[in-house]
């Protein structure tokens, strides 16, 4: 690996300015588990490093359950899903904690970092999508604010301008009757990157036979994560039964546009986001029934 | 020659200086460096998890780390596992088991498992195996491993119960005492 400048920024000023000045010379650093991957491999490249874990907006993970969810973009995937009551109330966000790399990458790898490495087979954004998360980006212009379903924009690109840094993921507070799955496809058992997932939420009626409202993601079938609006859209109103996760399963297959590559090919993406859509959905819809699952 | 940091960090109990590049991982800083041979290097990457060490008390791939990161943290490698010349009860199920061939992968493994029984001497063989997905080792089917950290943690388990049964006898004791004292 070639050697580069290490700075460790205590607020996000100092990392904004860090950045601003050196542009795509500089990388932000949080967990590493992606970064220093590429870096060694020459796959990207840096003259300085900016270290942004001293950083405490980056590191909070509160939450109350009248207020929501807010999640520093440092904060390692073991926090999360080793908080049993942002587990419970955030499920597919935990899900998506607990499957990324092994037990070694969660103790370092940060939600927030596998955001802004936009790979669109990255497992925790199809459920920040579902569940409606927002950015807080922090820039050398002041601050703004991007639905997370908005954020990638291709491979490996995302909204982020020169000096910009995700600073925290801002969640609505769990819904009534609401619940939320992640799940994706891989030919081993743990440890693979994803051929395709999906993350689904509902929000059901109060005697919980019927959809209110659903979001449901796609990851791995697109250039970038795919929020599936018309799966989405149909979803809403519909009884919460079998036929019509077949329906909505139906409507994810055809709202993918996957490429063949070694992983699986365009056809076998488009067959797994029908079954993983209706599998998430039948999770989802168990869990905001009040189903441990 | 680039520029090098100085770090100070604690490495199994004792505090330990080094100078290093911002480019150095935490493995590379911990075999060329400090001589501390016992982590290995497989991957590189993030796959494999032969280089795991304890950061803070959780398993890390030391490749994935920047020396230059670990200002003031506390590491623990395979080095300081063993007790002056006493095995860990981890590292003797792995030899009694036979839960190593080549023995590449093993201080990786023992270092997961140690994080994993000292949070619970008890988990199911499907934890045991979830919690071990990020070590990869390809002589021995992993069953015999699986096996080792059972018995590893049935060890720890009954150590810990004697240990928190004499303290218990121990402050039992002591409460009677108080009471008799008290009494008179």
């Amino acid at each position: 690996m070639k050697d580069f400048e290490f700075q460790t920024a205590t607020t996000v000023d100092e990392a904004v300015s860090l950045l601003a000045a050196r542009g795509e010379r500089a990388k932000v650093l949080t967990g590493g588990t992606d970064l220093l991957v590429q870096l060694r491999e020459g796959m990207r490249e840096a003259d300085m490093i900016v270290d942004v874990k001293k950083i405490d907006e980056l590191m909070q993970l509160a939450y109350a359950a009248d207020k929501g969810l807010t999640l520093g973009a440092a904060v390692p995937c073991y926090r999360i899903y080793g908080n049993s009551e942002i587990a419970a109330a955030y499920p597919a966000l935990a899900d998506s904690a607990r499957i990324i790399g092994g037990w070694q990458i969660q103790s370092r790898a940060s939600v927030g970092g596998n955001l802004c490495n936009s790979s669109p087979a990255a497992d925790t954004i199809p459920s920040l999508i579902a569940l409606d998360a927002v950015c807080h980006l922090a820039g050398p212009q002041g601050r703004r604010t991007v639905p997370v379903a908005e954020f990638c924009t291709a491979p490996g690109k995302n909204v982020l301008g020169r000096g910009e840094i995700l600073a925290t993921l801002v969640f609505p507070a769990p819904a009534d009757n609401s619940g939320s799955a992640y799940l994706r496809f891989i030919p081993r058992n743990e440890m693979d990157i994803a051929v395709a997932g999906a993350g689904s939420w509902v929000r059901l009626n109060a005697a919980g036979d019927t959809i209110e409202a659903a979001r449901v993601a796609l990851a791995a079938v697109a250039p970038k994560p795919l929020a599936a609006t018309s799966v989405s859209e149909f979803l809403a109103g519909r009884p919460a039964v079998e036929q019509t996760y077949e329906e909505a399963a139906e409507l994810a297959k055809n709202a993918a546009t996957p490429i063949s590559d070694k992983r699986g090919t365009a056809d076998y993406r488009r067959h797994l986001a029908g079954v993983l859509t209706r599998r998430t959905l039948a999770i989802a819809v168990a869990r905001a029934r009040g189903q441990q699952l | 020659m680039a520029k090098k940091t100085h770090v100070t960090t604690t490495i199994n109990g004792q505090q330990v200086e080094f100078l290093c590049e911002a480019r150095q991982s935490l493995l590379e800083v911990l075999r060329d460096v400090l001589h501390l041979t016992g982590s290995k290097e497989g991957c590189n990457n993030g796959n494999c998890g032969a280089c795991t060490v304890l950061l803070d008390g959780l398993p890390v791939d030391s490749c994935l780390v920047l020396g230059v990161e670990v200002e003031a943290a506390e590491i623990t490698t395979i080095e300081g596992v063993a007790q002056d010349s006493c095995l860990h009860p981890i590292q003797q199920c792995f030899l009694e088991d036979a839960a190593l061939q080549c023995g590449v992968c093993t201080p990786g493994f023992i270092m997961t498992a140690k994080a994993l029984l000292d949070r619970d001497p008890n988990p199911s063989e499907e934890e045991i195996r979830f919690q071990l997905a990020g070590n990869l080792c390809r002589c021995t089917g992993y069953d015999k491993i699986v096996r080792a950290v059972q018995d590893a943690g049935q060890i720890m388990g009954n150590q810990r119960g004697a240990t928190s049964a004499a303290a218990q006898a121990n402050g039992s004791r002591a409460s009677k005492a108080k009471a008799r004292a008290g009494s008179k």
